[in-house]
This record gives structure tokens, sequence and C-alpha cells, in this order.
């Protein structure tokens, strides 16, 4: 548009435009945003509920809590916080242990799991893969490889006994080089992977469970 | 070796998880730009230059927009930052040096569509890096689209000399040979180190 | 011009997005997540819709707004409105499901550096009235859909021997993996462009015969 008239009106019309575009795709986000959001939360709560009784099977309800000073607190389920720590109950409303979020970068992205630590055992007793983008027919073994998945059938975390830090912190080995309760069998063609399991493991643990021994007896869990 | 390591984080990007070759991005650049090796230089450059510039405002943006708790705003925050930047390049370079300008022509102006740039942004808000680890991270990122991009020009400068079935002539040929790089950087990745 | 010209006109335009100027294919545009989330049948679906719905509405409203739009801003105009729908689609895809959601990933976000829809925007919905926009925009649309879906059949056929995980071979098939894993990609795509240019070149043959 090169010619003189419209030049002198353009500058007011170009920004009349972009505001406009603007004001428009605002109203628009924020519209389908509070929309889907109460959906969102709904799938995203339902995912989790599958996950958290996947990796504690003998669950039959689950409590939210989050750390407050050092101790647990129960919140609502509503609550969106960081680091949730999921109290499971079994059918007699014992406490029998934790399901836990956890995630780290591995080897394509970020890994993101959910493990389940018994209280009873002092161990990690399912740990499910939750997100994901690890190499296809390689790294993606985490989800899927049997034995892998073995290691964590009962995982030693036991804490020392003034309960600040694991006994024997997890570790990752080569494939059938495992001898101890607290080591991960690694899977061939997939160490890396493996290793960020083990460490997003051992991270969350070391955080975590001395703050769930802290709150164990005012929660009253079954010892 | 240690995935949050700066070192791991660079050679990831750079070599191991390529992005052109093993995460798709920036591949319209990377089949239309690939012919010549100087033209292929000079666009790699650009990218990394611009690359980088978007992954600090990036980083800026979503401090910004975690404090004011607005997240829903951050992909049309991010692609108005990449688009002002490219822009703001334009006229530098344009100012600077009129030579160059000439040289990377159209190009300068299609990299704000470029999904590399926008890839680096989304990716390094996923990982929740630190203000290092982005600037790392958007460095590799960069350094390893020029390279995919010159090890293809070079390539297809050779090419140009031997003689092709008329029928795989062009992007197909492009694509196949996209594929044996890609398996071949595949062989990086045991310098994870394990 | 009668009626059934007219319609005949924008049957062409509809049916043009589809074959003769399909995005990838022939005009090489979108090529990043026809390569990237093609390594199974229900990614490369989901995708291809998310695509469609993007490119359809921002269309519409770009032929909407087409007289009022000044030509100097009409780049920033386009991809304001291209990422209000990108993010639009973002929020409703992880509203219907979150599993694709986690499959696809950041790729929702890149729709909006998809050249495809920025260039249907410059180059039809801006000089095109209203309903020839959107036909236009459908047709292109399922174009780009049918491409990802072929590099989508293609690659999970035979690099994990299902079809929208309904197995295929029986179980002795043992997978390419390669297929799935991103050298994959680009040998599917060139296979595909090899095969478009082979029968392109036996109708022109068949023409001039």
């Amino acid at each position: 548009m090169s010619n003189p008239q419209q030049k002198s009106t353009s500058t007011i019309s170009m920004l009349r435009t972009l505001a406009g575009v603007a004001t428009l795709s605002g109203f628009l986000i924020v519209f389908v945003y509070e929309f889907t959001f109460p959906i969102i939360k709904k799938n995203r709560a339902e995912v989790l509920k599958k996950a958290i009784f996947q990796v504690m099977p003998a669950a039959k309800s689950y409590k939210k809590f989050a750390e407050k000073d050092g101790k647990l607190v129960e919140i609502s389920e509503d609550q969106e916080i960081a680091e949730a720590y999921y109290g499971c109950y079994d059918d007699t409303n014992n406490l029998i242990g934790f399901a836990l979020e956890a995630s780290g970068m591995g080897f394509v992205d970020i890994i993101k799991v959910l493990y389940g630590y018994s209280t009873n055992k002092e161990a990690v007793i399912g740990n499910m893969v939750l997100e994901t983008k690890e190499t296809p027919g390689l790294g993606d073994k985490i989800e899927k490889d049997a034995d892998f998945v073995r290691n964590f059938e009962e995982l030693d975390v036991k804490l020392t006994e003034d309960g600040s830090k694991l006994q024997n912190p997890i570790e990752v080995v080569k494939k059938g080089k495992k001898t101890e309760k607290w080591q991960i069998d690694a899977i061939t063609g997939a160490t890396i992977s493996s290793k960020a399991i083990g460490k997003i493991l051992l991270e969350s643990t070391q955080k975590r469970l001395p703050v769930i021994h802290k709150s164990l007896d005012v929660l009253g869990a079954s010892k | 070796m240690n995935t949050d390591s700066m070192g791991y984080i660079f050679i990831s990007s750079l070599l191991v998880n390529n992005f052109v070759l093993s995460y798709f991005l920036g591949i319209c650049p990377f089949l239309g730009v690939s012919n010549k090796l100087g033209t292929a230089t000079r666009m790699g450059g650009a990218v990394m230059f611009v690359m980088l510039v978007a992954s600090l405002s990036a980083y800026g943006v979503h401090s910004l927009l975690v404090k004011i708790d607005a997240l829903f705003l951050q992909l049309i925050s991010y692609i108005v930052i990449i688009a002002s930047t490219v822009q703001l390049v334009e006229m530098f370079i344009k100012k600077m040096s009129p030579a160059l300008f000439r040289a990377l022509g159209i190009f300068l102006p299609l990299i704000t569509t470029n999904c590399a740039i926008l890839g680096v942004a989304l990716f390094q808000t996923n990982r929740e890096y630190s203000f290092l680890q982005s600037i790392v991270f958007s460095f590799g990122a960069g350094a390893g689209f020029t390279l995919a991009l010159v090890i293809m020009a070079g390539i297809r400068e050779e090419l140009d000399l031997a003689s092709v079935p008329n029928i795989i002539k062009g992007a197909a040929l492009t694509l196949m040979i996209a594929g044996i790089m890609s398996i071949t950087f595949m062989g990086f990745a045991g310098l994870g180190g394990s | 011009m009668s009626d059934k010209q007219l319609k005949g006109q924008n049957f062409n335009t509809f049916m043009k997005g589809i074959w003769e100027e399909n995005p990838v294919f022939f005009q090489l545009l979108g090529m990043c997540p026809v390569l990237a989330v093609s390594n199974s049948v229900m990614n490369a679906l989901s995708m291809g819709m998310a695509t469609t719905f993007v490119l359809v509405l921002s269309s519409t409203l770009v032929s909407l707004l087409r007289k009022l739009i000044p030509k100097q801003v009409r780049i920033a105009t386009y991809i304001l409105i291209i990422a209000t729908f990108v993010t639009v689609a973002e929020y409703a895809i992880q509203a219907i499901s979150l599993e694709v959601y986690k499959n696809l990933g950041a790729f929702i976000s890149l729709i909006v550096v998809n050249c495809m829809i920025l260039g249907r925007a410059e180059a039809f919905a801006s000089k095109n009235k209203l309903g020839k926009s959107i036909l236009d925009a459908f047709g292109v649309g399922i174009g780009f859909t049918f491409a990802i879906f072929c590099m989508g059949a293609l690659r999970e056929i035979i690099g994990n021997g299902t079809f929208a995980e309904i197995p295929v071979f029986g179980e002795n098939y043992e997978p390419w993996v390669i297929m799935i894993l991103p050298g994959g990609g680009f040998f599917a795509l060139g296979v595909l462009l090899l095969f478009v240019n082979w029968y392109q070149q036996k109708t022109k043959k068949g023409a001039t015969k």
C-alpha cells in the first residue's frame, strides 16, 4: 500500500488491528482455559488414582498429605502442591504406605515416575513410569522390560536409626550384578535411562522418606 | 555422566539429541537451504544467534509469567518474542552489514517459522533448566542445527556431480540421506558414558 | 456463472488441497510434525486433526478480517491468530485425552510454526471469501492428515508390527525398530516422496502419449 493517502491513517489502523486481534485472542484463550480447566483437572486426578492403586496394589483408599515444618498434614484433594504425599490405606483403614511422585532428566527428556513405598517393609514396592519420551526400543524398556520392573517389587530403602537418611543408598549396577536388595539391575543398552530412574528414586527417597518417618507415629501406621 | 551437568546438556543437544536429526525440528530450512555450503553456514550462524537471544528472552518471560500466574499466555508470548527478535536482528544486520543482509535475503524472516527456535524455548521450559543451563542448551542446539545443515550441504554439493535417477531427485533423496545421517548420529548415544 | 459451475469450482478448491497441492507431498510444507509424531497411527491422526482444527479456524478468522488488516502488520496478526487457536487446541486436547496430550508433547505447541498454516493464511485466506477459504483450509487440512496418516501407518506397521495397536503380522514378526526411530521417519517420508514422484512421472507420460 504505497499510496500516500492511506499512509497517513495506517499507523492508527495498524495499532487498532493489532490491539483488536490481541484482545480477541486474549478473551478466547481465557474463555477456553476457564472452560477446560475443571475437565483437565478431573482427567489428571483419574489418571493419578489409577496409578496410585497400581503401585500400591493393597491400597483401598488414599489421602493427600503435604509437608509442613517437617511433618505431614492432610490437605484436601483439590489443593495443588508440588510434592504431594499420597497416604494409602487398606480395607481396615490402616496406613500401609505412600505413593510418591518423582521426576528427573532422562536420556531424551524428563521422566516422571510414581512409586509406592511400604512403611511395613520399608521398601519401594512398585514403580510406574508416568511420563517418558525415551527412545523406542531402547530407553523405553524402563517401562516394559520385565526384568527391570522386577527390581521394584521390593527395593530396600531402610532408613538409618535416627531416620535422617537411607542406610544403603539405591545403586544402579550392570545387568545380572545385583547382589543386594538396594541395587537395581540396569537394562543392557539402556544404561543411561536405567541410571536416570535410579537417580530419580534415590533423590526422592533421600528427601522424602525422612519426612514420612517423622510423621509415622502421628498417623498411626501399622508397624 | 550426570544428566543435569553442563557438559551433558551441551553434548546431548549438539549430537545425541540433535534438533534436526532426532527431534525433527527445523526441517524446512534443513531441506530448503542445504544445497550450497556457503548459504548453509550463514543460515546456521543466523539461527544460532536468534536461538540464543530467544532462549534468553524466553527464560525471562517464563519467570515473569510464573510470577503473575498467567502460564496460558506462554505460547503467544514466546512466538511474539521470537518474531520481534528476528525483526530486530534483521534491522541490525541490515545496518551493520548490508552484504550479509543481501546474502541472507529471504532466510531471515523465515527463521520466525523455524520450529527449532520455538522448540528450544519450549523444551528449556519443560525441563526446568536454570539460566546457565538454558544458555548452554540453546547454544548446543544451535550448533547442532548448523552442524547437520553444513554436513548435508557438503553431501549435496558433491551429489550434484553424480548421476542420479530422475525419479529420486530432490527432496526424496535429501530425506534418505538425512535418514542415514540420523542413524549415524544415533551412534553418539554412547557418549553419555555408562 | 451457473450454480453448478460454482459448485464444481468449490469442489475443486477442496480437492486441490488433498492431492494436487498436497502440502506435504508436493509443497514440502509442514514437514516437522509429519516426521516427528508419525511413529504410530494414533499419534499421526491426532496430530492431523489438531492441525486441521487450527488451520480451519485461523483461515476463517483471517478471511473474515481480511479487509481490516493493514498489509504492514499482516504477518504479526496472522501469527497472533494462529497462536491463539493453537493454545485453544492445546487445552482442548488435554481435556479430551491426557494420553494423547502426553504422546504429542511439545509438538502441539509447535503447530504455531507449521509453515503450512501461515502459508494458507497468507496465500489464500487473506485474498478469498469466507466460504472458499474454509473449503480450502479443510482440503489442505485433510491432505495434511492423509499424508501424516500414511507415514504413521507405514512406520507403525513395519516398525512395530501393529496398526493402531492391533497386531497385523502375528507373533513371529520381528519389528524393524529402526522405522520408529528418527532415522526411520526420514526413510519413510523419502520412500513416500519417491512413490509420489514415480506416480507423477507416470501420469505425465500417459498424458503426452
